[in-house]
């Protein structure tokens, strides 16, 4: 005691900070440090994973179009010159690529490039889905046969990675798919005005390509897949998680039995996703039988998943309800029961909507039950055509179908990966946007 | 359309019929005075359609469940063991035998044979394989005799079940419709029962959450059962490497998956419990309203990131990344040659870490907020610093808290499968160096359940094993963490 007091009669003025304090303040400011430097840290973090998402991900928004006069030659589509469907359908795509090659030396011809490319070897910096788009203009036109039509096709994904700067002259060393001849060729064609980069709709809208043609492939079938999932567990989380929380939270007894629901509950919520993907795989897909790969059986596992988060979430907005309401729809009469579903259910339908909303789009994004029971790994080509087939024949997911491209190991595929993903945030940021609107308009504090 | 539909059909027509028939009776059995009713006249009529649809749709459900089951078994009794080719298992000859079941009752849908001619179809003479080819059911090998009798046995008992179903099910609901009707009286108290039928309902989809549970432990329990049968535990438990051979006798242990998950998952804490501790602190001691206001949703962001992206992120920028700075030898960054491609443990680990962040700061934050103020403005006013305080006074007091969100943490880093599948390799092995690929549970319970699998060799029974360990683990990190959040809760309140 003595000490200090001597210590303190030292120091000539209050003002004056003794060592002590200088050390204690030096720590003061350097521990706030931490606390702004890991924040800072995360909110980096979050930077450079958007910028990431974008940078890499416009891309696929971009796409190399080549246009081309393609003469429908008589003599190869349809030899028989009877214009019968059925035999001009027997015309493999194999027997278009001669009218892609021919349109193409003339192009170069008329350009006047110098090129020592054989046609056959031209033809390779378009997509291989070009034929196939000139083959169903013709079954859907047979009357065009013998006449010069005009196509925009798809340039194949190393040209269009050339352009992008993701392919260059050195990376090209070992690919069978491009050689700089055939670059050349392209810039030529690019000095010239033939081959220009537009948006590309078609990677919105269109199906998975194989893994030959990764230019042609786009989201639309696997949104349509997302879709009818998040449809099957709309229709069974919200009912199932509302009756649920309404026993939970207004009739249940407190006991052992309620004890055990309610702990069952908060486990679900933590329990790892790829565990509801067993568990689809074993009940749903090897005792039920149900389709393999289905969005139907894909709805239900992520129903089971969401049920939970719904469940917390509406016992939230139902306990938000003040007691009086219900005294008072049991002072006019109103039994039990009416009394929750005429007015303590509507006036909480808002928190409910909300929290229904966030368990959603959860389940939009989440993806490793859905390897399990076979979401991945095959080409979802055409859309359904009717709610049945949407949720019985198989499909992709939107985060399924972005796995499988991150798997297929080959940059225009990465591109297309980061593509899908900016797809999947804008309806993940749109779902959380609704939520916080209806949470800010309608929520009542009492 | 098939017999369970029009049946379901039926049932909702008679459903509809009673809501209204009852309804009309008991005003009409009050003189037409609703006044002298008991209830409500939609709840006499509800009551009507209640007891005439769900008793019957209940028991259909359960058929539907159960017979196929039953079925099952006793065709299964009846397939001999010479049956089942080398290599293959009376697994694979049952899906046989009921796609050419399915198969025979699309071609008698679709008109081409009728009934009796199924009966009489003989191996011998049809090529049962093309015949339900043309019908888009594909079947792998030529039909055998013994498989075509075991189908046919197999629709006869699928018809004799359906055909017990309807005579079982629409007597109950015409029942239920007769008695509902007839007790639909003025002094019935309908609303009454009414109430307790929903209130049966509300207890119906809580006990789902239970349902639920039992289901993923009994799914699992029996395959792992069935994996036990085939390959021993001690192995499983105690053997030191994993090495699956899909022509049999493979290593399956655990153990070296189980290293590579806490390896990945103790890199991912060491980056996430710092951070999400001292932003934390941060947000909850000295930011005001408004760096609170935005700083917090933020950083919350980053836990509402789909799990695919990070796994992307992991394997496209993280990885490569990683590699330039400790690998690539002259060309890299450190000149070093320690890494050579982007899946690694410290590339999982450094991703899932940024991604629990937000888990740790969310709920550390929420606790050290419930520490009362009266605890800081006692510290602070016997001088100490604000950062002396929150070391000295409120972390103590939230240290219980903040043990149970990191294991709540840990869990979820345990559980977490698509940054492990994308970021950290295929490699069962114990290594030390953080800069390797290594696997782990998850993603060997991908690995081995997707792809063309034989649901009955340990290859991929070991799944169910894996995954029911990680369900043991997982739940017991969160029983232990809920306990621990819970019990410190009651502290202060």
């Amino acid at each position: 005691m003595t000490d200090a007091i001597q210590k303190l009669e030292k120091k000539k003025s209050l003002l004056q900070l003794d060592a002590r304090t200088r050390t204690r303040n030096a720590a003061e400011t350097r521990f706030k440090a931490y606390g702004i430097i890991a924040i800072a840290f995360g909110l980096l973090m979050l930077a450079i994973l958007v910028f990431n998402i974008v940078t890499r991900g416009a891309g696929a928004y971009q796409q190399t179009f080549i246009a081309l006069e393609v003469e429908l030659l008589a003599g190869k589509l349809d030899k028989k010159g009877n214009r019968n469907l059925d035999d001009i359908k027997k015309v493999s795509t194999f027997g278009y690529t001669p009218l892609l090659s021919n349109a193409l030396e003339a192009k170069v011809a008329e350009l006047g490039i110098e090129t020592d490319l054989k046609a056959k070897k031209m033809v390779g910096i378009l997509s291989k889905s070009a034929a196939a788009k000139v083959r169903d203009y013709v079954l859907n036109n047979p009357n065009k046969i013998g006449e010069t039509v005009g196509f925009e096709f798809l340039a194949s994904s190393r040209v269009d990675g050339y352009l992008k700067g993701r392919v260059s002259r050195d990376s090209i060393g070992n690919d069978k798919n491009i050689s700089p001849a055939q670059l050349d060729l392209v810039d030529a064609l690019k000095a010239e005005d033939s081959l220009a980069k537009h948006f590309n709709m078609s990677f919105i809208t269109g199906s998975d390509a194989s893994d030959a043609r990764p230019e042609a492939a786009g989201m639309g079938t696997s949104m349509i897949g997302s879709f009818f999932m998040m449809l099957v567990v709309l229709v069974l989380a919200l009912p199932i998680g509302v009756a649920a929380s309404i026993y939970l939270e207004e009739f249940a007894p407190k006991n052992w039995i309620t004890d055990i629901i309610e702990v069952n509950i908060s486990n679900l919520a933590a329990v790892p996703s790829i565990v509801f993907g067993i568990l689809g795989l074993a009940v749903f897909i090897n005792y039920m039988h149900l389709p393999n790969s289905a969005p139907l059986v894909g709805g239900l596992v992520l129903t089971l998943m969401t049920l939970p988060t719904i469940i917390i979430s509406t016992r939230a907005s139902l306990k938000a309800v003040p007691p009086s309401i219900r005294d008072a729809a049991l002072g006019v009469g109103a039994s039990k029961m009416q009394s929750v579903f005429h007015h303590v259910l509507p006036l909480a339908a808002p928190g409910i909507l909300t929290g229904t909303i966030i368990g959603l789009a959860q389940a939009l994004g989440e993806t490793a039950p859905l390897l399990l029971i076979g979401m991945v790994g095959f080409i979802a080509s055409n859309p359904p055509d009717s709610i049945a087939t949407g949720l019985l024949s198989p499909n992709s997911a939107m985060p399924a179908q972005i796995y499988e491209w991150a798997k297929r190991a080959d940059p225009a595929f990465y591109e297309r990966a980061w593509g899908g993903i900016i797809i999947l945030l804008v309806f993940l940021v749109t779902m959380n946007t609704i939520a916080v609107i209806l949470r800010r308009r309608f929520e009542r504090r009492w | 359309m098939s017999t369970t539909s029009l049946l379901v059909i039926a049932i909702l027509i008679l459903a509809t019929l009673g809501y209204f028939l009852a309804s009309k009776r008991a005003i009409s059995t009050a003189g037409g005075d609703r006044r002298k009713l008991h209830s409500l006249p939609v709840y006499y009529g509800s009551n009507a359609a209640m007891f005439t649809a769900i008793p019957a749709l209940g028991v259909l459900l359960i058929w539907l469940l159960a017979q196929p089951m039953l079925v099952e078994r006793n065709v299964l009794s009846t397939i001999p063991d010479k049956l089942i080719p080398e290599g293959s298992s009376i697994g694979l000859v049952m899906s046989d035998v009921r796609r050419v079941a399915d198969g025979l009752e699309v071609v008698i849908s679709l008109g081409t044979m009728s009934q009796s001619e199924t009966l009489r179809l003989d191996t011998e003479q049809t090529d049962i394989r093309a015949l339900l080819a043309g019908v888009g059911a594909a079947i792998g090998s030529d039909v055998q005799p013994e498989v075509l009798e075991a189908a046919q046995n197999y629709r006869a008992q699928t018809k004799t079940g359906q055909l017990w179903m309807v005579l079982i099910i629409a007597p109950l609901a015409l029942i239920g419709f007769a008695l509902s009707v007839l007790a639909a009286k003025a002094t019935f108290r309908a609303r009454n029962t009414v109430e307790r039928g929903i209130l049966a309902l509300l207890v119906l989809a809580a006990s789902l959450a239970i349902l639920t549970t039992i289901g993923i432990v009994f799914s699992m329990l029996f395959e792992s059962i069935n994996f036990f049968k085939l390959h021993p535990w001690t192995d499983f438990f105690f053997g030191g490497s994993w090495a699956p051979n899909f022509r049999g006798d493979s290593d399956l242990s655990i153990l070296p998956l189980l290293w590579g998950t806490i390896y990945i998952s103790i890199i991912a804490l060491i980056v996430a419990v710092p951070v999400g501790l001292f932003a934390a602190i941060y947000l909850s001691e000295y930011a005001g309203p408004r760096v609170r206001a935005f700083a917090k949703p933020l950083l919350e962001i980053l836990a509402g990131i789909p799990t695919i992206v990070y796994g992307l992120f992991a394997l496209l920028t993280v990885g490569p990344a990683l590699v330039r700075v400790f690998g690539r030898g002259e060309e890299g960054l450190l000149g070093l040659e320690w890494m050579s491609g982007a899946t690694a443990v410290l590339t999982a680990g450094l991703v899932m870490g940024i991604m629990l962040i937000p888990f740790v700061s969310s709920l550390s934050d929420d606790i050290m907020n419930a520490v009362p103020q009266s605890l800081r403005d006692g510290s602070l006013g016997l001088g100490a610093t604000p950062s002396e305080t929150i070391r000295q006074v409120v972390l103590p007091a939230a240290l219980p808290g903040i043990v149970g969100a990191v294991l709540l943490a840990a869990s979820r880093a345990i559980g977490e499968t698509m940054i492990v599948v994308l970021g950290a390799g295929a490699i069962a092995k114990f290594s030390a160096n953080p800069l390797e690929a290594m696997t782990t549970i998850t993603t060997r319970i991908v690995s081995q359940l997707t792809g063309d699998t034989d649901f009955a060799s340990p290859e991929t029974l070991v799944a169910f094993a894996l995954g029911l360990t990680l369900f043991v683990l997982t739940l017991g990190l969160n029983v232990i963490a809920l306990y621990i959040v819970r019990k410190y809760r009651e502290q202060y309140d």
